[in-house]
């Protein structure tokens, strides 16, 4: 009968095995993983060839050999003629990371001026904005830097006689000649009144919010916040005695003596790199303003809120949440290109340790290695912690 | 009806003229009052921009334009009285006539003069090629990308380098023929054959017709042929070496091969990454990640010093294409994610329709999923080669003399060496520039607003 010769359904029909998808993707992934086994042992085969061909030791011996080249630039670290390739790795990152850390302050600010002047209503303010923005982003980052650096450069005045720029200290081919502050005893208790000052505003917010929640009752935490933020250490300065003072630099016979050199190479980056990212923090900005529906400002006006407290209450929270994500690429895209700093010998990670100190001991794979390792790393951990901060403010749905 | 003597009611019988807008609302006067002063606050703002502008635009233009000097043969024409010339001490504006002097090296770099013939006819088959491609309204889009992505690459690569590419063979071991251009054509016929004959089994192996997919198979074996041939053929061309090439035409021929070259691989990362493979999508995501963890310099510097110690003893690569093969391989990252995040805009229906019909994975991504995505990912890709465009400027730190790196070198030569040297190189450099990205940027907008067909 042909009934009977109907297959049962829970027997699995027969395929042949190359047809079976489980069977094949095997394949292709063991495929795949004996092709790259191939492709790493062919490569370290051949690079041990060649590093014996010329006479290299592999390895992270080097590290400890004295480097004996000089730097014109450590703010925090030591270093000096004895200093080995390690400190050098040392004071390059940190040298990469104060960068990154002055470029993203300023960058963070003008972005955020130029995004919200985008959307001005005021129109010579709105297409000066666009203007920045179109201009800033389609020129080259390295030209740019360059431009600061050797086109602008080109006209700072000469050592002997730098230019006075008051109280932000003197100005010239060597760079500038910042006042440097001078510590004496109890100067400590300056940031220790700042962190107090900061603990107080915290609790004193957690405190007006349970307050404003139970009984309707507001109080004024921004302007209280500010006050403490500003007047504690104000207050600390004045009762120990001003204990910081400033230096400022003297005009000698070769050019200003004393202060706090900053070297012509970081104020051109420094400029170079918060201009342009500024830019596209601007175009970010925008757009996370814009993502908020328009309805919200409605709304809030419905609710008797003024303009200032939509703004604050209502849109920055929202548009925070679209701007995070995008921005922290920015703040990475800054990080990554302050390794350009290169191109005008700013002694930051990639200029002396993948720079200099390769040409020097001819490492190249293990110096790359930790370089682009160490940048990889920057990278993560940047991104780990944004995209918890992320997930903190997104939105809870329910 | 009474008292209609008496009524004072006024019924109007015609309509009267709408009166003109008071004077302050409109034209210049009422343009003004609405967008720049129309409270306290918004003519601060409006103030403040106005100094700003005043303090830009006079001396942008003075600089660039009016103070700049237009003609000169050295250094002098562009000195102060101080600096040995007749300008006033004091002066500072652009020095055109250097630029003018350097023109043919920031161009071309230094491409030997008689040959310039082959770089321009180059740039013409590029823009003749891409235009119409750019253009969505113009038919023979296939004939066009064929045109654009195979026949051009070919040719340029031949009219740059002088072709001739010398071929000596690589399957037979040498006891059995010697090197030569005749062994490099056998060997060749027998990896077609070996290629063939393997897709014939895999196929007869899953029980499908093996001669549609021999024949595919063949063909592109066959197109590879020509190819290699038309590369090794000697057309009379004088060879032109890698570090005689320079200039804007290196910037675009390294952003141009870069992006062309990151596409496919971009495209092959983007599906690894969605795959359900562990091995694959794991792959993927490493490879996609460290890349886009990393600033491209230290890919150059890679590639300029790792690279040469992987490859075997005695094969050696050109410094431009270590820096090729250092931008491709940086670029398909980010061309990854792009192409990612079309795939991810196709709604899953277009996946389950895919396969209700009965394709297969590559027929459903080639047929399906591919052209909607890829479609739809236009302005990223453009984006993407703005961004490389741009960042094509890092290999003038390796010691390539693409455009920035000629105007560097250019600063070296004392002939035109006053202070504002460096400055005016770098204005017309910054120009080209602008002019190129934000061509490009406008047209990655215009796409979007044309692919964008929900309603607003």
């Amino acid at each position: 009968m042909a009934v009977t010769d109907m297959p049962n359904e829970n027997e699995k029909p027969k395929v042949r095995l190359l047809n079976d998808p489980k069977f094949r993707s095997i394949i292709f992934q063991a495929l795949l993983v004996a092709f790259l086994v191939w492709l790493v042992w062919g490569m370290v085969s051949n690079a041990a060839f060649n590093l014996q061909k010329a006479g290299i030791a592999s390895g992270f011996d080097f590290l400890g050999i004295a480097a004996g080249f000089g730097l014109n630039f450590s703010p925090f670290l030591e270093y000096n003629s004895d200093s080995t390739f390690l400190d050098v790795y040392w004071v390059g990152l940190q040298n990469t990371l104060v960068l990154a850390v002055i470029g993203i302050f300023f960058a963070t600010i003008i972005g955020f001026l130029v995004g919200v002047a985008r959307l001005s209503n005021n129109w010579v303010i709105n297409k000066m904005a666009y203007v920045y923005v179109e201009v800033l982003r389609n020129i080259p980052l390295l030209l740019q830097i360059f431009i600061w650096y050797k086109g602008v450069g080109a006209f700072l005045p000469a050592k002997r006689n730098p230019a006075d720029l008051g109280i932000f200290g003197q100005l010239n081919a060597a760079g500038l000649f910042a006042p440097k502050p001078v510590y004496s005893d109890g100067a400590g208790m300056i940031p220790l009144a700042l962190l107090a000052a900061i603990l107080i505003t915290f609790f004193i917010s957690g405190w007006a919010k349970k307050r404003q929640i139970a009984t309707g009752e507001r109080f004024p935490v921004f302007w209280t916040g500010l006050g403490l933020i500003i007047g504690l250490p104000l207050l600390a300065y004045f009762i120990f005695g001003q204990p910081i003072s400033a230096e400022y630099p003297t005009v000698g016979n070769f050019g200003p003596k004393g202060g706090m050199q900053v070297i012509p190479e970081l104020i051109a980056l420094i400029l170079a790199l918060s201009l342009y990212t500024a830019a596209f923090i601007a175009e970010v900005v925008r757009a996370g303003i814009l993502a908020v529906n328009r309805g919200q400002t409605e709304a809030s006006y419905a609710l008797g809120l003024r303009p200032g407290q939509t703004l604050r209450l209502n849109i920055i929270p929202q548009a925070m949440r679209v701007i995070i994500p995008p921005l922290t690429s920015q703040y990475l895209n800054l990080t990554k290109n302050s390794s350009l700093a290169v191109a005008i010998a700013y002694p930051d990670l990639t200029a002396i340790f993948a720079g200099t100190a390769l040409n020097q001991t001819g490492q190249a794979v293990e110096i790359l290695l930790m370089t682009m390792l160490t940048y990889l790393a920057i990278s993560l951990i940047t991104s780990m912690f944004m995209n918890w901060y992320n997930s903190k403010m997104s939105l809870v749905e329910r | 009806m009474a008292n209609t003597k008496n009524d004072v009611s006024f019924v109007r019988s015609e309509m009267v003229q709408a009166v003109a807008p008071p004077s302050g609302e409109i034209g210049v006067a009422g343009w003004m009052k609405k967008n720049l002063f129309s409270s306290t606050s918004n003519t601060i703002l409006t103030l403040i921009g106005m100094y700003l502008l005043y303090l830009v635009v006079p001396g942008t233009l003075s600089w660039g334009v009016f103070d700049a000097v237009w003609s000169g043969e050295n250094r002098l024409a562009c000195a102060t009285v101080a600096q040995g010339g007749e300008l006033p001490d004091g002066w500072k504006a652009a020095c055109w006539p250097y630029v003018g002097a350097y023109f043919k090296l920031f161009i071309y770099g230094r491409y030997p003069d008689a040959e310039l013939w082959r770089v321009n006819l180059v740039l013409f088959m590029f823009f003749v090629g891409l235009v119409p491609l750019l253009m969505p309204s113009l038919p023979y889009k296939r004939e066009n990308l064929i045109f654009m992505l195979g026949i051009f690459p070919v040719a340029s690569f031949v009219l740059l380098s002088g072709g001739n590419l010398s071929l000596n063979g690589f399957l037979l071991p040498e006891a059995i023929m010697a090197p030569s251009t005749f062994k490099f054509w056998i060997d060749f016929i027998i990896l077609s054959l070996i290629v063939c004959g393997l897709v014939g089994a895999y196929m007869k192996a899953t029980e499908t017709d093996p001669r549609q997919a021999v024949t595919l198979a063949a063909i592109a074996m066959a197109v590879l042929g020509v190819i290699l041939f038309v590369m090794s053929v000697d057309f009379g061309l004088v060879p032109v070496e890698t570090s005689l090439w320079g200039g804007f035409v290196m910037t675009l021929v390294i952003a141009v091969t870069g992006i062309v070259a990151a596409l496919p691989l971009g495209i092959l990362l983007a599906l690894g990454r969605r795959s359900q493979m562990p091995a694959v999508s794991l792959f993927s995501v490493i490879f996609i990640e460290f890349w886009r963890g990393i600033p491209l310099i230290t890919v150059l510097f890679m590639s300029s010093v790792m690279l040469p110690l992987f490859l075997p003893d005695g094969v050696t690569f050109d410094k431009l294409l270590r820096a090729l093969i250092g931008v491709a391989l940086f670029s398909s990252a980010y061309m990854a994610e792009v192409v990612r995040g079309g795939m991810q805009a196709i709604p899953k229906g277009q996946y389950e329709g895919a396969m209700a019909v009965g394709l297969n994975y590559w027929q459903s991504m080639r047929m399906i999923i591919l052209p909607q995505a890829l479609k739809i990912v236009i302005p990223g890709i453009v984006n993407t080669f703005i961004g490389l465009f741009k960042d094509t400027t890092l290999v003038s730190i390796i010691g390539l003399l693409d455009f920035l790196g000629m105007i560097n070198l250019s600063h070296s030569d004392s002939n035109w060496a006053t202070p504002v040297q460096a400055m005016t190189s770098y204005l017309f450099c910054a120009l080209i520039f602008f002019i190129f990205c934000f061509a490009m940027a406008r047209y990655s907008v215009f796409m979007e607003d044309r692919l964008n067909t929900s309603h607003r």
